[in-house]
């Protein structure tokens, strides 16, 4: 499948990397193209580096097997650069997506070689800035949007406002902050 | 045709959304990872008033098949859902369920056994309980889950079979992936799978009747045979809810996919989420010219050995791909099958088993390649080498080429 997106995600259990690849593909369904979003378990505790995986495309995919060769890789806790490889199988024209306050070429080092495109994104920053809390998952959500282009950014945000507005039906002052951080992401992130 | 509506949903949603739109009379269940979820989300629906089931929760495994079994005797529609552990621990009772002859249907998130521990999926838990007489129906992915779902109910209380239904879903490959999938509408589905209304029960004050007494030897062995007997004639009760539900909601099921078998001569027999993975494997390998195919075991119990040795009667060599070990030392329970399903053809073509993808090990496009090719040597040389091997470990052998 020619058009088909694989993004791997890398966090620790607890920070969402599971939900961020489940609302990406939520994101992507709403814009009519077939998804998968599913998780890999490791040894089930808190803070354990866990992955996710999303595969994206106009046709249903068949393949259920993990991601070894994404087009795409996002990392929710910098500190999994030390201990993970996290680039393993990354595609050269791909790109890797890291929550970071630091500037790209900082990390690069940290990144076995990899000679493709480094991002990052202040995403923890940015969630206590609107959420008044550490939920790095939503704009690491939208900074992958904004990279990978896997769904039309506008159309993103369109949808995502319905889809929190959905979820937080009981507590609709968050929706303007979660819709904040995906905005704000989508600006802030950088190469 | 009725109008379908697309959703995505993992493989336990779309299970437990099938029970929701069944509506059965009791859900008894006692959690177990990785299908805890499909009575969380059940509970919500009870909780939201969406169904009018009595939903309990018991302390075992073993009591929530028993309080199935009960209620099921009373004459009602009773479900429960369970993995792994929470499978080996109700054995006792699957048999008092397919003996008592009460259509139970139990969803099953299929996950490795200790040990060592192990959450991931393989069919370790569902094979164990192949003999316990449950008819048995495998998913390749949250659609076919979802679908077989809602066959099992007919199947099973059909008159002249009377049988207990374990729907068996991936663990975590299905039943915790986010996938599109096309839902049937409530009342539709209601229509299809219609009213539980059993002939005789026990609560049924005209015509009172006894529920697994004890058999003596002079008629045990007449009620074993009266299931054996309902399971054969479970083979045609899946066709013809199969060609129902196609009539109805136009997606096609059978025993088996056959998938680019017409002039195949290298095949795999294989199940589950893995199927749709050598899918894209057999894809590939066609477009080199190779004559590959693949069939995907649907239905496990009753086991469709005529019609799958018809199916692989034109092919010179067959890798069957077992997800469970059966410590037989000659292959595992797939193969079995397979194997003795073939033995009177007349040209029997080479076999092999492959136990693989145990206790979550991946399974990849590019090892299901690794198995063709191995297929590929053994017609080119007519050698079939080691018939029972592993496939995808590390350091204990190598992987046979």
């Amino acid at each position: 499948m020619s058009d088909m997106i694989e993004i791997r995600w890398h966090g620790r259990g607890g920070q969402g990397a599971k939900t961020a690849s489940l609302l990406l593909a939520d994101a992507a369904f709403m814009a009519g193209q077939y998804v998968q979003s599913f998780p890999e378990y490791g040894p089930e505790r808190s803070g354990a580096p866990i992955t996710a995986y999303n595969r994206i495309s106009s046709e249903r995919c068949s393949i259920h097997s993990n991601i070894y060769y994404p087009d795409y890789v996002a990392v929710v806790d910098e500190t999994l650069l030390e201990s993970v490889d996290v680039t393993s199988g990354l595609k050269e024209d791909g790109a890797i997506i890291i929550n970071s306050e630091k500037d790209p070429k900082e990390l690069r080092p940290y990144l076995n070689g990899y000679k493709g495109r480094v991002f990052t994104i202040a995403a923890g920053h940015i969630s206590r800035k609107h959420l008044g809390a550490y939920f790095p998952n939503t704009p690491m959500l939208a900074a992958v949007v904004a990279v990978s282009k896997c769904v039309d950014p506008e159309e993103f945000l369109k949808n995502m406002r319905e889809s929190y507005s959905h979820k937080f039906a009981n507590k609709p002052q968050v929706v303007e902050g979660n819709l904040k951080c995906l905005a704000d992401a989508m600006k802030e992130v950088r190469e | 045709m009725i109008m379908s509506k697309r959703d995505r949903l993992s493989g336990n949603e779309a299970i437990a959304t099938a029970m929701r739109q069944i509506n059965p009379d009791v859900f008894a269940m006692f959690p177990i990872t990785p299908s805890t979820e499909i009575p969380q989300y059940f509970a919500q629906y009870v909780a939201d008033g969406k169904v009018d089931t009595e939903f309990i929760c018991v302390e075992s495994e073993h009591s929530s098949l028993s309080a199935c079994i009960g209620a099921e005797a009373a004459g009602c529609r009773a479900i429960s859902a369970t993995s792994s552990a929470g499978l080996a621990y109700m054995s006792e009772v699957l048999y008092v369920a397919a003996s008592c002859r009460l259509p139970i249907v139990l969803a099953v998130a299929c996950r490795a056994l200790t040990g060592p521990i192990n959450i991931n999926h393989d069919y370790s838990d569902s094979m164990s309980v192949r003999d316990s007489g449950f008819i048995q129906i495998y998913a390749e992915n949250n659609q076919e889950a979802y679908d077989n779902y809602l066959q099992a109910h007919r199947i099973g209380e059909t008159p002249d079979v009377r049988l207990p239904v374990m729907i068996c879903e991936d663990g975590f490959i299905t039943s915790h992936a986010l996938e599109n999938i096309e839902l049937e509408d409530d009342d539709a589905v209601k229509a299809f799978v219609g009213e539980y209304k059993p002939e005789n029960y026990l609560l049924k004050h005209e015509n009172p009747l006894a529920v697994g007494p004890y058999g003596t030897s002079p008629f045990y062995m007449e009620a074993r045979v009266a299931q054996a007997e309902a399971m054969k004639n479970a083979k045609r009760a899946i066709l013809d809810v199969a060609a129902d539900f196609e009539k109805t909601f136009g997606r096609k099921y059978g025993f088996f996919e056959e998938y680019k078998m017409e002039d195949a001569e290298r095949a795999l027999v294989i199940m589950g989420s893995s199927a749709g993975t050598a899918k894209a494997a057999v894809d590939e390998l066609r477009e080199n010219g190779e004559k590959v195919g693949l069939i995907k075991i649907r239905v496990f119990r009753p086991f469709p050995g005529e019609e799958l040795a018809e199916a692989l009667k034109n092919c010179k060599a067959v890798a069957v791909m077992d997800k469970s070990e059966g410590f037989s030392s000659m292959g595992g329970p797939l193969f079995a099958e397979t194997a003795s399903a073939c033995v009177n053809l007349e040209n029997i073509p080479k076999m092999i088993d492959i136990v693989y993808g145990l206790g979550g090990r991946d399974f990849t496009v590019d090892h299901t390649k690794r198995v063709f090719a191995r297929l590929e040597k053994i017609v080119k040389t007519g050698e079939t080498g080691p018939v029972y091997s592993h496939f995808g470990q590390r350091d204990l052998r190598e992987e046979v080429q």
